[in-house]
């Protein structure tokens, strides 16, 4: 029976990729003598190699292979914690990630950082062997480090007696793979001492009666290696090691370890560390890594655009609430059917408390199915650490990162378009935001800056906080630049928040100098743009010396909203609730006429203009003054505007339905719904709604402009 | 009993012609359709459904053969009124005005989108050595959207391209 691994793929992948953050995350809180996470992290790794065996990903096999001998070393407390394994570790996770990701898109992953990364994880791991043989033997030859090759004449002979305990292969140990693991180190010359044997007729066929004389010829392997290779029988043996120093002339003692073939090596898991070894022995010595896949670099470099569907790992719980409500929907249903099969008036009370048992459950059916698009922030949070502690190193600031309510949950969508712009604030805070350790010390601050991530959920919205005990922004700063840029002219007088507002204009930049991080100006209007885009605002606060706050507000889910119902003549429209500051009924005294033909409202002390919908849509309306009209004050991009409407209808939570499926993106239209009755009703797009208006006013004043040339040219 | 016998009584395609099923072709088979007094024909593998004409609600804006949007078993589908578009005859609604609703998927994506027409007619059989080209002046109909003319007795048909169908024209700013 042939079982077809490759449906299988698709969950060693999300596995891969969840091991992937876990050794990344683990890796950033890595600390000397941590065995329970380098543990993990190992685990992590050998999981995902395993894995990329079985499916037959050598590249991911061979490369995963260097970083868990590495791991491995640490592990066993061979190798000390130092940053710059850290830091080569995470490189090396970039690159597993990248090698991960070309199995996912199906095209060949050639990237010339994987070839680096594995040739410094080889430089590496040899020198360590190198470097432990040298603290042993205290005559290793500094140029070796670099090549094990170079090594030769420094060799050492080691003898080892091996006497076994009768019982040690009752315990499923076997000298032989003991020995194969030794050939590993070197060239080795077994004796078998039979004196002990006893007549045949007393021997017990489960019992060992042989005892061994081992002769190693090696140059990298020290004592301790050699007692590794016997950890799991030294209780059961006598071992006895010594070392005789041999010169490279000495001719080299015959060792017949053909039959032992390095493959029974690999199976053997208690030897990890030799098998390890053994592969570093291979790679210096022959075959690089590095030429083998700069062999293949020739073609296609292309990537390969795949749909990702994506999945969502949802949890138990979840589920079963979700099942036990169907089950209750169900017997309302059953119900109600009943109900209706011999329906007289009688019944009318219990056809009013089964609607009501539907509605309660469609709702409760509705929250959990929501519920379940919901994943917890730190999703989106974890890759911040990683981004701190690399732009701590790339900036040369200490930066301490906070991430608060990582519980938080969000929608999925959400969750993914919400990322870039996160990244980008994040990075923003730690390259604009925190000073260098220098300037902070002189203004009285410590010397470790500290960017704090919170998220929580505040009404129907997410809000995100990015905090940074920076700088802050430098209000005169932004103020010229805006200036320069002829965003604004000299007599604008600006609120704070205004002036910290025009941060998020195209090309605003007031780094002064261009970093490979941020700085070039482009960045914070996308950003804002796609936070508008998912519906969301953002909000900056800021104070000289204290540092600034970005907080971004996020609808928690982009697939149903809370909407007010208006009518417009016939049309029935939704403003999101999210937008509306407060309706009311305007009253003449406070409606101004300005600037030709522009409505203001007086909204206490805001000019707030008001938009009547029937002109920015051109349809019927059955009310077209503004005296003593409706109005409903909505807030945008921190404009008011009062839209005009014939009436304010219910308010309810609707389904958004694109129209750009089936038709096109309209203007001042974020969507449509389906209401109660079955027809549509388009979902208002406020801030498209107040571009609009904008250009149409821009569109009159230039007629009129027109106009007035022509009637001109006619006096003329 | 001869087996050989009985197997040469077995019809042969083209031996026969069978009333009542003449819809086994090997032919394209289109879906005829009234503009007016003109016979339009689509694709019939592209037809979704047939609706009977319900108001739609309306797309702000929209250029005035966009009827606006319906809601179709969830799906929100736009409702273009053919006669208006074409500039055929009354575009007046009564109990045989018809919405066509036409699905097209391509490498991308797909569109439903429905068509308002006077009535449905019939459907046509036809091999394509039988469609012809369109002359290429007069009509109100633009050329890109006619994939070919076909005699139907002492009638002509008018193939509409369901692709070219399927493109929206973006609104008009005021």
């Amino acid at each position: 029976m042939s079982v077809d691994l490759s449906q299988f793929i698709p969950s060693f992948l999300e596995e891969s990729f969840e091991g992937l953050e876990l050794m990344e995350s683990s890796l950033l809180n890595l600390e000397q003598g941590d065995d329970e996470t380098i543990n993990s992290i190992f685990r992590a790794a050998h999981s995902i190699k395993g894995g990329a065996g079985t499916f037959g990903f050598e590249k991911v096999t061979e490369f995963t292979h260097l970083v868990e001998t590495l791991l491995d070393e640490m592990r066993d407390g061979r190798r000390e914690i130092q940053q710059n394994d850290v830091e080569l570790l995470l490189q090396s996770v970039d690159c597993m990630r990248l090698l991960i990701e070309g199995i996912r898109d199906e095209v060949e992953c050639e990237d010339i950082k994987i070839d680096e990364t594995s040739n410094l994880l080889a430089i590496t791991l040899s020198n360590n062997s190198d470097a432990s043989s040298i603290v042993e033997d205290n005559h290793g030859d500094q140029t070796s480090i670099e090549n094990e090759n170079e090594n030769e004449n420094e060799k050492s002979k080691w003898h080892i007696e091996f006497i076994p305990e009768h019982h040690l292969v009752q315990t499923g140990n076997d000298p032989l793979l003991l020995f194969s693991a030794l050939t590993e180190f070197g060239e080795l010359e077994v004796v078998a001492n039979t004196k002990d044997l006893p007549s045949l007729t007393d021997i017990h066929s489960e019992e060992l009666y042989l005892t061994w004389q081992l002769t190693l010829i090696s140059s990298s392997v020290t004592e301790e290696d050699i007692r590794e290779v016997f950890e799991w029988v030294e209780d059961e043996c006598l071992l006895n090691i010594k070392q005789e120093k041999i010169s490279e002339n000495l001719p080299d003692q015959i060792v017949d370890n053909q039959n032992v073939s390095p493959s029974i090596q690999t199976k053997d898991n208690g030897n990890k560390s030799l098998e390890c070894d053994l592969e570093v022995d291979v790679h210096s010595n022959n075959t690089s890594p590095v030429k083998t896949a700069s062999q293949q670099n020739n073609d296609k470099p292309t990537v390969k655009a795949k749909p990702d569907v994506g999945s969502i790992r949802v949890g138990v719980d979840k589920v079963d609430s979700l099942i036990n409500l169907v089950g209750e929907l169900v017997i309302t249903q059953s119900m109600l059917s009943e109900l209706g099969n011999n329906f007289d008036l009688s019944k009318t009370e219990r056809l009013t408390s089964g609607l009501e048992q539907l509605l309660q459950n469609t709702k409760e059916l509705q929250e959990s199915v929501m519920r379940i698009r919901m994943l917890p922030i730190s999703f989106a949070f974890n890759r911040f650490p990683r981004l701190i502690h690399d732009m701590s190193l790339r900036t040369g600031k200490e930066i301490e990162l906070i991430l608060k309510g990582e519980q938080t949950e969000l929608d999925k969508t959400v969750m993914e378009q919400i990322g870039d712009p996160l990244i980008h604030l994040v990075r923003n805070a730690a390259d604009h935001g925190i000073e260098s350790a220098d300037i902070r010390v002189a203004n009285g601050k410590p010397e470790k800056g500290t960017i704090i991530l919170d998220a929580y959920h505040q009404g129907g919205n997410i809000v995100i906080e990015i905090i940074d005990d920076g700088g802050g922004i430098d209000r005169q700063a932004v103020f010229n630049k805006a200036l320069e840029k002829g965003i604004i002219d000299e007599n604008t007088t600006l609120s704070d928040s205004q002036i910290f507002d025009l941060i998020f204009e195209p090309g605003f930049s007031t780094a002064v100098e261009v970093s490979d991080i941020s700085g070039r100006g482009v960045g914070m209007d996308v950003v804002k743009k796609n936070i508008q885009s998912l519906g969301g605002r953002i909000q900056v606060e800021s104070q000289p010396n204290k540092g600034s706050t970005f907080k971004v507000y996020l609808p928690l889910t982009l697939a149903i909203l809370d909407g007010q119902l208006v009518k417009v003549g016939t049309e029935t429209y939704i403003i999101p609730l999210i937008t509306i500051v407060e309706s009311l009924q305007a009253k003449p005294e406070l409606i101004n006429r300005v600037s030709g033909d522009m409505i203001l409202y007086r909204l206490r002390e805001d000019n707030v203009p008001v938009i009547p919908i029937c002109n920015l849509f051109n349809i019927e309306a059955e009310c077209h003054e503004v005296e003593n009209a409706l109005l409903v004050v909505v807030e945008a991009d921190g404009q008011k505007v009062g839209l005009m409407v014939d009436d304010l209808l219910a308010q309810q939570q609707v389904v958004i339905k694109s129209l750009k499926d089936n038709y096109q993106q309209v203007d001042g239209i974020s969507g449509a719904t389906i209401l109660g009755d079955g027809s549509v009703a388009m979902i208002l797009d406020v801030v498209g709604m107040i571009d609009m208006a904008m250009n149409n006013t821009d569109q009159i004043q230039l007629r009129r402009i027109n106009k007035n040339n022509i009637l001109e040219g006619v006096t003329l | 009993m001869n087996i050989q016998e009985l197997a040469s009584e077995i019809p042969v395609e083209g031996e026969y012609s069978l009333e009542g099923i003449d819809f086994i072709t090997n032919g394209e088979q289109y879906l005829t359709f009234l503009l007016a007094h003109e016979q339009y024909a689509v694709d019939i593998l592209c037809v979704e459904e047939i609706r009977s004409w319900e108001k739609a609600t309306k797309i702000p804006n929209s250029p005035e053969h966009v009827k606006g949007v319906i809601n179709m078993r969830g799906v929100i589908v736009p409702i273009i009124d053919l006669r208006i578009k074409f500039t055929i005859g009354d575009s007046n609604y009564c109990d045989t005005t018809v919405v066509i609703v036409l699905s097209l998927e391509d490498e991308v994506d797909s569109k439903i989108i429905g068509f308002v027409v006077d009535a449905v007619s019939d459907v046509l059989n036809a091999e394509s050595n039988e469609i012809k080209p369109a002359p290429s002046f007069g009509g109100c109909v633009p050329q890109n959207y006619i994939e070919g003319l076909v005699n139907v007795g002492d009638n002509v048909v008018t193939i509409l391209n369901v692709a070219a169908l399927q493109q929206i024209e973006p609104h008009k700013p005021e």
